[in-house]
């Protein structure tokens, strides 16, 4: 699993690769919150195009931190989720509380 | 269910062992018909037990063994995944939806592995430790 970010004005966009479940939640949770932390931005756009599996425990980490973006008043966005991942995230709910989109771009100029 | 291949999996709770787990189960599952996505819903299924045992039953202790027995018989796969840990107090309470005694995961484990799975028996003794199985019916006879 590994990550890259880019800030955009006032929305943190974290690209993600690889698994995400128990073996990689801590490395990803310190991550996320380490880098909202430090950009100090409103919004967070999770690009998952290169997530090739998600598990409740990867959900959880989305969760954790749609949880303090919302209670700031700032929304979280996913994008580009594979049809195996996003059949998770339809299951879990995620989808109706997280708006997606199909390009970052898209995700990018809707937010704020 | 006449068993015609069968294996046995034990290994240290550890969280990088759940990716170990699901590759290796459906490494295991592809002999049979499964489609492409059966095999996802398998990953995702061992992925929830593994962890459970991991972070439930051990507490998150990594010196402790997770083992998964997998049989496979004329159409479906049968997994049998426990711990020796500290088992469940609350059978029914654990496998509704959303219960969860930790605030970031999403207590789904079990509505995965009901939903991915056709069939979801849970066993638990507090203090012994929890044993699930999980059938998944194959849609034609074995391949190999």
């Amino acid at each position: 699993m590994s990550l890259d970010v880019e800030i955009n004005q006032d929305t943190l966009l974290v690209r993600l690769r690889g698994e995400l479940d128990l073996g990689v939640t801590d490395y990803l949770r310190n991550s996320l919150e380490d880098m909202l932390n430090q950009s100090k931005t409103k919004h967070l756009v999770i690009n998952l195009r290169n997530v090739t599996f998600i598990d409740s425990s990867g959900l959880g980490v989305i969760l954790g931190r749609y949880n303090r973006v919302s209670a700031q008043g700032g929304q979280v966005s996913l994008v580009g989720a594979q049809p195996q991942v996003r059949r998770v995230l339809a299951l879990s709910g995620l989808l109706t509380i997280m708006k997606e989109y199909s390009s970052e771009e898209a995700a990018l100029s809707r937010v704020g | 269910m006449q068993v015609i291949n069968h294996a046995k999996l034990e290994f240290q709770s550890l969280p990088a062992n759940v990716a170990f787990a699901r590759v290796t189960v459906a490494a295991f599952a592809a002999q049979l018909d499964f489609t492409l996505n059966d095999l996802e819903e398998i990953k995702v299924a061992v992925s929830e037990a593994v962890a459970n045992a991991i972070v439930h039953g051990y507490e998150n202790r990594t010196d402790c063994t997770v083992f998964i027995s997998m049989s496979i018989g004329n159409l479906a796969l049968e997994l049998k995944i426990w711990d020796h840990g500290v088992g469940i107090p609350d059978l029914k309470k654990a496998m509704q939806l959303t219960y969860s005694t930790d605030p970031e995961r999403m207590g789904l484990g079990f509505v995965f592995m009901q939903s991915f799975m056709d069939s979801l028996h849970v066993d638990s003794t507090p203090g012994k430790g929890t044993t699930v199985t999980m059938v998944k019916t194959a849609p034609s006879n074995v391949t190999v």
